[in-house]
Parts: structure tokens; sequence; C-alpha cells
């Protein structure tokens, strides 16, 4: 009885100790929660890369910028599911002590993942998923869409290929939030533009074997198959694609959500000519070169993909801005980070506006030639640079309610 | 002609599609079958098996220069040997227990296996050609077929009905199908059973390893590949009837059509149609399609 009490005071006592000295930032630690998918068709995509990520941006802030408080990371497995998602989530922020959660590819997940952030006040810090509704219709003052979305693959990729000519269109999408968001985005750029869409074809996510579908599409005679989809099911459909001779049959590939990730896994053999839209290729500039080199030693040797590099931006502004608002209530610190302007290595300076998306600009890369690379992940030429203020939707154009407010 | 406002000739082309999955669905779930057959065993590392088979090709091809057509028969042997010294090691030492207890051994090796070659190759996979042979295709006027997809169709009818001859017909298989009745006897007869099992388990696991091989070309490589596999496969076995030879192959290769179907009429239900179906013939018929109540 003696021990314990002693054990309650003394652990009283530490506590207002703490709550001394660190002001604002809840029991002196702010705590990273990194979801994503661990183990299945996105893990190479994000997976524990963004762990790596999140920790290189952790020990670059700290050294920095010396701040007062604790900062720990953990990680989980969403599995692609929204419920899983939203059961860790709701673990993390009310029994965990989890501020922020980062990263949540699989757009499904994170549209729920960003309710429950909004319902808890803290903090989601989305790089991995490509919905635009999350910062359209289905906005929420606690969340920052930072990497890329459906309306900037859209029209970064869409357009580029209606240009040139591509002006039929059928979709093989990924059947859920993320897939239908894309399709629907890129048909509207395709009508836009004076194209046609001749039809589409709902696909389970995790799909193995594309060829019905492939010759669903081969039949409809579009000049374009729009590929909806991503990760896993981006790199079979494209195999597969080569397989039934779609592209010798005269018909073109449109990978709307490519990663660097999915070109490596393909090889260059069969990726090759691809045009695809990203906000970050390690190739970039000195920065990027040298930020993604000491990401490549930390984990295994693989090179960073777009959203590896989210991550780590994200979660510097996060922390900066924690500690410029001393302050890691979800929704304080969000409205720092849309006050404080964005400056890291790699996605140069931008900002991020009132419906939570982040602008900077995108590129239009080509996938070189096997006879153009020098070796593994020189993967990219460079077609075109797309300007920050050009790249993401209108901020009229969303529908999101924080807007009007 | 249309046929439910699907031209006729695009519809063969899904047939034939149907059919080359069927393929793989009859490959694998033959070897599951073969092995709960005759040893009693679930085996959930079924799917890790086959998709050791298929880096286990693309590792013999890109470490040592082995083309597709030794990887065929390299392969399966090697990773039917890996299953032989599981069987030995662990699986024997379950036999006298509940079903349950090989189903939670071999689950939980699965995702250990899983997990290192995820660990070590990641999720996207690595790519393996289609073999020079068999590259290109033909055009069938209803639809292009590539040779690699024909070849997968012959070859997997024909080892799955030297599979079902052996089992079923020879004197070999007749020792089988005794030895699981009654070991006691069959051992009475000279015949050593333990090793007579250990192989079965062995060639089972070649089975899938060999399917391995065979989609290495067509999916991509990856460590994931075999646990999307794996469910679908058990629907199979199950809708077949548990341990039934032929009804595993016939069952594979009925619901890849039926898959297929599904791709054009309804292609959001193509992930679960063969659970729906399952569950229909597990209400009519508990034992399965070939499947006799023990």
């Amino acid at each position: 009885m003696k021990l314990k009490l002693s054990t309650v005071v003394a652990s009283l006592a530490l506590a207002f100790a703490g709550g001394a000295a660190q002001a604002q930032v809840s029991g002196g630690v702010v705590k990273i929660g990194v979801m994503n998918d661990m183990s299945g068709l996105y893990a190479d995509i994000g997976g524990p890369g963004s762990v790596v990520a999140a920790k290189m941006a952790v020990e670059d802030f700290q050294k920095s910028a010396k701040p007062n408080f604790k900062i720990e990371v953990v990680s989980a497995d969403h599995q692609n599911k929204p419920d899983v998602g939203s059961t860790i989530a709701r673990q993390w922020y009310d029994t965990d002590g989890v501020d922020a959660i980062v990263d949540v590819p699989t757009s499904s997940v994170a549209l729920a993942v960003s309710q429950i952030t909004r319902d808890k006040n803290k903090a989601f810090l989305a790089t991995g998923p490509g919905t635009a509704d999350l910062t359209g219709k289905a906005c929420s003052p606690n969340t920052v869409h930072w990497l890329y979305d459906t309306w900037m693959l859209a029209h970064g990729t869409g357009s580029a290929i209606v240009k040139t000519g591509g002006d039929s269109w059928f979709f093989i999408t990924a059947d859920y939030a993320f897939g239908h968001a894309l399709e629907r985005d890129t048909a509207e750029v395709v009508k836009a533009s004076g194209g046609k869409v001749l039809g589409q074809v709902r696909v389970p996510l995790n799909t193995q074997d594309f060829s019905s579908y492939l010759l669903q599409a081969q039949s409809s005679k579009a000049k374009i198959i729009g590929l909806a989809n991503a990760g896993g099911d981006t790199i079979n459909s494209i195999k597969q694609a080569s397989e039934f001779g779609i592209v010798k049959g005269g018909q073109n590939l449109a990978g709307l959500l490519v990663f660097i990730t999915d070109v490596h896994g393909l090889g260059l053999e069969k990726a090759q000519g691809l045009m695809l839209t990203e906000t970050f290729y390690w190739d970039l500039n000195d920065q990027t070169r040298a930020w993604s080199k000491r990401f490549a030693a930390a984990n295994k040797g693989v090179y960073p993909s777009m959203d590896h590099a989210g991550v780590y931006a994200v979660v510097l502004h996060y922390l900066k801005s924690v500690q410029a608002g001393n302050s890691d209530d979800g929704l304080k610190a969000v409205n720092k980070m849309k006050a404080l302007p964005t400056d890291d290595a790699l996605f140069g300076k931008g900002t991020i506006r009132v419906d939570g998306r982040k602008i900077h600009p995108a590129y239009l890369f080509e996938v070189k030639k096997p006879s153009e690379s020098k070796g593994p992940y020189d993967y990219y030429k460079l077609r075109a640079t797309i300007p920050a203020e050009q790249a993401f939707r209108p901020l009229n154009e969303g529908g999101c309610p924080l807007v009007k407010g | 002609m249309e046929i439910f406002g699907i031209p006729t000739q695009a519809l063969f082309g899904q047939l034939l599609i149907g059919l080359i999955n069927g393929s793989f669905y009859a490959l694998l779930s033959l070897g599951l079958a073969v092995i709960f057959g005759l040893l009693n065993i679930i085996n959930f590392t079924h799917g890790a098996q086959y998709m050791l088979g298929a880096f286990c090709a693309y590792l013999l091809l890109n470490k040592l220069g082995v083309n597709y057509w030794w990887a065929l028969l390299i392969t399966p042997i090697a990773v039917g040997a890996s299953g032989i010294v599981i069987e030995r090691l662990m699986l024997r030492q379950l036999y006298k227990l509940d079903h349950l207890y090989g189903l939670l051994l071999t689950f939980g090796l699965a995702l250990i296996i899983e997990g290192l070659f995820r660990n070590e190759f990641g999720s996207s996979g690595q790519p393996y050609p289609i073999p020079s042979q068999l590259s290109g295709g033909r055009n069938l006027g209803f639809m292009f077929l590539p040779n690699y997809r024909a070849w997968v169709i012959v070859a997997s009818a024909i080892v799955c009905l030297g599979t079902w001859y052996i089992i079923e017909r020879t004197k070999l298989g007749a020792y089988l199908r005794a030895g699981t009745e009654n070991p006691q006897l069959v051992q009475a007869f000279g015949i050593n059973v333990p090793r007579m099992i250990t192989l079965t388990y062995g060639f089972g696991v070649g089975l899938a390893a060999l399917a391995g091989v065979m989609a290495a070309p067509i999916y991509q490589v990856s460590p994931q590949m075999g646990s999307s596999m794996i469910i679908v496969v058990f629907a199979v076995v199950v809708i077949g009837g548990m341990g039934s030879i032929l009804g595993s192959i016939l069952t594979g290769f009925g619901l890849g059509l039926i898959e297929g179907l599904t791709k054009v009429f309804y292609p959001e239900a193509s992930s679960t149609v063969i659970f729906v179906i399952m569950v229909i013939i597990l209400m009519i018929k508990p034992a399965g399609l070939f499947g006799t109540q023990k």
C-alpha cells in the first residue's frame, strides 16, 4: 500500500513537472502515427519506407529546431480496409496518445480517417490517398492533403494525352473511392478537351488477372485505355496488356497513377514510353538527389517514391507548425500549417490552402527506353512542368464548405 | 449476333480467358486435394509454395541463368523438397490431432514465408519474361490468344489428368489411397507408409510450385501473389468436395469459366462470385459436388 501511494505521488509530481516545463504540447510528446498498407499491393509505394521517411523528418527537425518536446513515431498496417483503418485511428487517438496520422494511401480508408480525425480534433496529414474529395466535398479543417490528387493526375496525364490525339477512352477502374474519383476527373478532362469516353469496367481491388478487362477494352476500339488504378493493379494491367498485344494493335495505355516503384517492378522493357504525372522524382535537382541517397541508404537501397518524399515533407512542416504555435491541438496545428508558408528540400516553397490542399508544381514525365537509362531508378524524362497554381483544382471549384466560410 | 447484349465473338474470348484462369485454379486445387485427401492436412502454405515456385524460377533465371524450361523441372523438385522438410520436421507431429492444428501450423508458415519474401523483394514484385519460344500470339478471329496462355491450358490439363490417372488408376495410387484408409494394414504388407505420405506431401507442394512457375510470366512475381489466390482455391476445393481429385480439377476449370462470365456481365462481383457459389453448394451438398460424406 505504501509503495503504491509513493508511486502515485511520484508520477503526479513528474506529470506536473512535465506540464510546467512544456506548456501546450500534451504530455510533452508529439506522437505521429504512420498508417498505410504495410503488406499488400501498395506496400512499396508507402509501407515501411514511409516510416523511414517520417523518422528522417523527425531527426532533421530535432537537429535544426531543437524542440522542447519529445517526438515519437508509431506505425500500423491498415490492409487497405476502411474498417481496419478506422479501428486503428480510434485506438491511436483515444488510448495511445497519437496527435497526427500521416500517409494513409487507399482513398476509402483516408476518407474514414479524415472524419475520425475531425471528430477527435487531431491532425490528418494525407500523402498517400488520391481522391480529390478530401479537399472537395469531404474536406475537413483537420486535414492537410499534401502530395497529389485525382484532379491533378487527370489534368496532368489526361490532358497531355488528349493533346497528342488520344481522344477516345476506355477506363479500367479500381472499384473503390480512388478509382471512381480518378475515372470521373479524367473523363471530365477528356470530354472538356473534345474527346469521348467509350466505356469503363470496374475491377475489384487487388486483382491478379486483367485479361478479361483488357479484352473488353480492346473490343471497345478506344484509342486510349485509361488505367484508373494503382500499385500492383497497374503493374499487372500493363504487363498483361503487352502480352495481349494491346499496344501493337494500335491502342495506347495511360497509367493515370504510376509510381516509380511500379516502373521498377515492371522493368523499362514493359514500361517504356508511359506518360505519367508525379510531384516528386529523386533526380529533379541537387537537393532531391542528396535526400534520396540518404533515404535509400536507410531503406535497403530502395529509392523513394513520391509518397515517401511527401511523408518526409509533411511531417517536417507539421513539426515546425507545432513548435511555432506551441500546440499539438489538431485544429491549431493544422491552422498553423496553413498560416506558415512551406519550404523544404523536396517540394520547394509552397502553401497550404484553406481547403487543406498543399500547392506545389507537378511534373509530366515519360518513362525512358532501356537504352536511355543509366541503371536502376534512372527511369524518367521530364516532359513538362505544370506550375503550382495550375497543377491543382481551383479553390472555388471543389465544393469544400470551408472555402465559403 | 449478340447474347445478352454481348457480341458472341467477345463472349468466346471471355470464355477462353476463363478457361485459362480455371487451369490455374485446377492445378492449385489439385495439389490441395491430393494433400487433404491423402494426409488429411489442410495445407494453408499452398499459396506461399505457389509463390515460392514463381520466385524460384525468377532466381534461377536471374542469378544462375537457368531458363524457363529447366525451371519447370527444377523448381517443383526444389520446392517439393522444402515441403518434405516441413512434413518431416513439423506436420508429422500433428497427424493424430485435429485438422485445426495442421491448419494453424501451415497458415503460420505461410505468413512467415510471405513476410520474409516481402522484406527481401518488396511488394511491387519482379518481372519474369515470357520464354521466347512462346512469346507472341495468334489471332483466332474472335480474340488475340497469346501463345503462352495456350500453353498454360494444355500443360495444366496434361498435369491434372496425369495426376488423376496416377492416383485413381495405378497400383501406386492404390497403395496411397489404401495407406490413408488403413495405415496399419498397408504397413503390414511391407509398405513404408510414413515415407509414402512424406513423398505425397512433397508431390502436392511440387504441383503448387509448378503452377507458380507457369504463373511467373503472366502475373508479377510478387510475395502476395499466393495469398490473393489461395482463398479462391480453397473455395474451389470445398465446392469440388474436399479431397476429391477429379472434383477439384473439374471445379477449377468450371469456376474459372463462371468467374470469366462474371467479369463481363457484372465485373464488380468477380471477386465474390466463387464464394456465393460455395455457399449455395454447401447448403445443397455439404460434402461438395464430388465429395462423399464420411
